[in-house]
């Protein structure tokens, strides 16, 4: 189904999302003025049907809140979100309702994400209880069998009547993922996917989104991991502070980074061969807090590169002069 | 060739609530040798962090332990808590994944580090203070911040305090059981670094327990892979990589993605590891091997070396003439 000519599923413009910090009895006595944090600030970003995005970057930059945003789990200060090309950023509750089932998150940990006392058959089909899906019992059931085979649980009869115990930490995600797609979703938000599994089934999590984003889904990933980012999206956006900045081709970010934020990252990615020694440009410091967010470009003060002019400029997101690719965007004034 | 630590064929149990016993940990051999540094790799349940805690006589009492572990070619398991205790933290000592749960939060970072010292009477007073702060500045924590809770740190700096703690009675052999996998890339780079250089202007000797192949491949000269309680390889990382001589080495690198490695087949192990708390027969990995044939069903494979300090547990190298009857 697709939308409009270019297919996009999703479009976000310009997001930003706040979050009150709480100030306390001696701050609520003293009126010290409320601050916010600036989770999600100005994020602009697109996925279209069959294409998996993968959102990278440090914990507190604000990718988790991004995704939630998009899912409408989080509100947004400003800025527009466009889901099949209807604008969904401020609707209520009820307009949502049946929108929620096109849109699907997994999160990141299988063991806690999974009631322990239903048996996977129940938490596959539960989702179809709540939006009132699927017909009479046994139509859901033959629902929740095509999910399992999709996940490639077979053969399904074998993990209908499991608990989550007694399955694999892998075997539970791909229940977490199942639980997702029998509401046939044309968007999953996958959050840190295969971070919680063991590293000999996590290509297999991973191949299975790929299968489904071959088959037509639209797939936003989140990640801290570029190694997987790199071998599994079309799309990498790297994420510092609450801005992207820096998207394109997988292939061209880990190519040919051009913001000293990406290239550093990429830089202490550790290699599997040990030959390939690593030189690790390392950033001191940790990211700032989102509470005071630097002036000028917000990298900045970590950045190994920076001039002058970067303290005062806030850098839009624009073609690199050394792009190699159409959509290659970086938010540096030297790329 | 004597190493400063030997482990010798270490089994450890558990008991477990309904009366029967996991076998964690069985038949492991590893020595380090003063400033080398050596990777236990594997995955979850795969034993490397029990091998590790009974090396420091940490593990909880439903555990039973066999074997022998050689400090200087002394046998500190032998009389339990008696011959283990002058050696933690003196002579080896251990970080943690969790830093926040190996300090205390009630307490400052360097008067946590303080006590340390004057418990092992390293240092009293106004001369522990100072090499508190000296030790806070060896691992990159500036002075001031030494007076700061656990709670008021990052993470990063949070694990660079139990690395401080863990340094205080100046140890010759670190163990760092996932010393980075919560922290973030970047930070992850940073302790990283900080390892290095520690055991470079130190000699310490490091065995880091991680599941991280790729942390391995770059930290440590030596690595040592784990499956199902036992070790199935050990050798260089070089040879781990290049040259592996088990399918589980082999498979566990193809599994782990690499930036570079866009062209790779990048697959799973199929099947799950077996369950420790019944016996197996034959090879434990043989159910999800690529490579298994006949022996591997009924005949469980030995450690055998297969090159320079290179030994693999596999049927692929050799069956044994007894078997082959």
């Amino acid at each position: 189904m697709s939308v409009n000519g270019n297919r996009q599923l999703l479009e976000v413009e310009d997001l930003v999302v706040q979050y009150a910090v709480a100030r306390g009895l001696i701050g609520a006595v003293r009126r010290t003025p409320r601050q916010s944090v600036h989770a999600v600030d100005g994020v602009t970003l697109s996925v279209r049907a069959g294409e998996l995005l993968a959102l990278v970057g440090e914990s507190g930059c604000g990718k988790t809140t991004t995704a939630q945003a998009v899912l409408r789990l989080v509100d947004a200060v400003s800025g527009t979100i466009r889901f099949e090309g209807r604008e969904i950023t401020r609707l209520g509750a009820r307009s949502l309702r049946p929108l929620r089932r096109r849109m699907q998150i997994v999160y990141q940990d299988p063991y806690e994400s999974l009631d322990p006392r239903l048996r996977v058959q129940a938490t596959v089909e539960e989702p179809l209880l709540i939006h009132g899906l699927g017909g009479s019992k046994a139509e859901r059931t033959e629902r929740v069998r095509a999910a399992l085979a999709r996940v490639e649980l077979s053969p399904p009869e074998l993990f209908l009547d499991r608990f989550p115990h007694e399955l694999s930490g892998g075997q539970r995600q791909r229940v977490a993922i199942a639980a997702g797609l029998v509401l046939e979703p044309r968007l999953l938000v996958a959050d840190e996917p295969v971070s919680m599994l063991d590293v000999s089934v996590r290509a297999g999590v991973l191949h299975l989104l790929n299968g489904l984003r071959e088959s037509g889904l639209g797939i936003l990933m989140i990640t801290h991991d570029l190694s997987t980012a790199a071998r599994f999206a079309d799309r990498i956006a790297v994420m510092y502070l609450g801005r992207i900045v820096e998207e394109g081709a997988a292939r061209e970010i880990v190519r040919n980074p051009q913001h000293p934020y990406t290239k550093a990252l990429l830089s202490v990615v550790p290699r599997r061969d040990p030959r390939d020694r690593m030189r690790p440009q390392i950033l001191s410091g940790e990211t700032p807090d989102a509470v005071r967010i630097p002036s000028g470009c917000r990298f900045h003060p970590r950045c190994p590169v920076a001039i002058e002019e970067c303290r005062d400029h806030d850098p839009l997101l624009r073609r690199p002069h050394k792009a190699e690719t159409p959509e290659h965007r970086a938010a540096c004034i030297l790329a | 060739m004597t190493g400063l630590l030997e482990v010798e064929d270490l089994h450890v149990w558990f008991d477990l609530q309904d009366g029967g016993e996991l076998h964690a940990v069985q038949g492991v051999s590893l020595s380090v040798e003063p400033g080398e540094r050596l990777g236990l790799v594997g995955e979850s349940g795969c034993g490397k962090t029990t091998t590790a805690l009974a090396v420091m006589g940490l593990l909880p009492p439903s555990a039973s332990v066999a074997g022998r572990v050689l400090l200087d070619g002394e046998d500190i398991l032998a009389g339990g808590e008696s011959t283990i205790r002058p050696h933690r933290w003196v002579d080896v000592a251990i970080v943690f994944q969790g830093a926040m749960n190996a300090l205390n939060p009630v307490r400052t970072v360097a008067s946590q580090i303080v006590e340390a010292l004057e418990l092992h009477g390293r240092a009293r007073g106004a001369q522990a203070r100072a090499e508190a702060g000296e030790l806070l500045e060896s691992v990159g924590i500036p002075a001031g911040r030494g007076e700061r809770f656990p709670h008021e740190l990052s993470g990063g700096m949070r694990q660079r305090a139990a690395i401080a703690m863990a340094l205080s009675c100046r140890p010759r052999i670190l163990i760092a059981d996932e010393p980075t996998t919560a922290l973030d890339v970047m930070v992850q780079a940073q302790i990283l670094e900080l390892l290095d250089a520690l055991c470079r202007d130190f000699g310490l000797a490091l065995l880091l327990v991680t599941h991280d192949l790729p942390v391995v491949a770059q930290l440590c000269d030596q690595g040592t892979v784990m499956y199902a309680g036992e070790i199935v390889e050990r050798g260089s990382v070089d040879d781990l990589f290049h040259a592996p001589r088990h399918p589980y080495s082999r498979l566990l690198f193809a599994a782990t993605p690499d930036l570079d490695g866009e062209g790779d087949e990048v697959a799973s192990i199929p099947g799950a590891p077996p369950r420790l708390d019944r016996p197996l027969a034959g090879c434990p990995f043989r159910p999800r091997c690529d490579s298994a044939f006949s022996p591997c069903a009924s005949l469980r494979p030995r450690l055998q070396t297969v090159g320079d300090r290179h030994a693999a547990a596999c049927h692929l190298n050799g069956v044994p003439a007894e078997a082959a009857r």
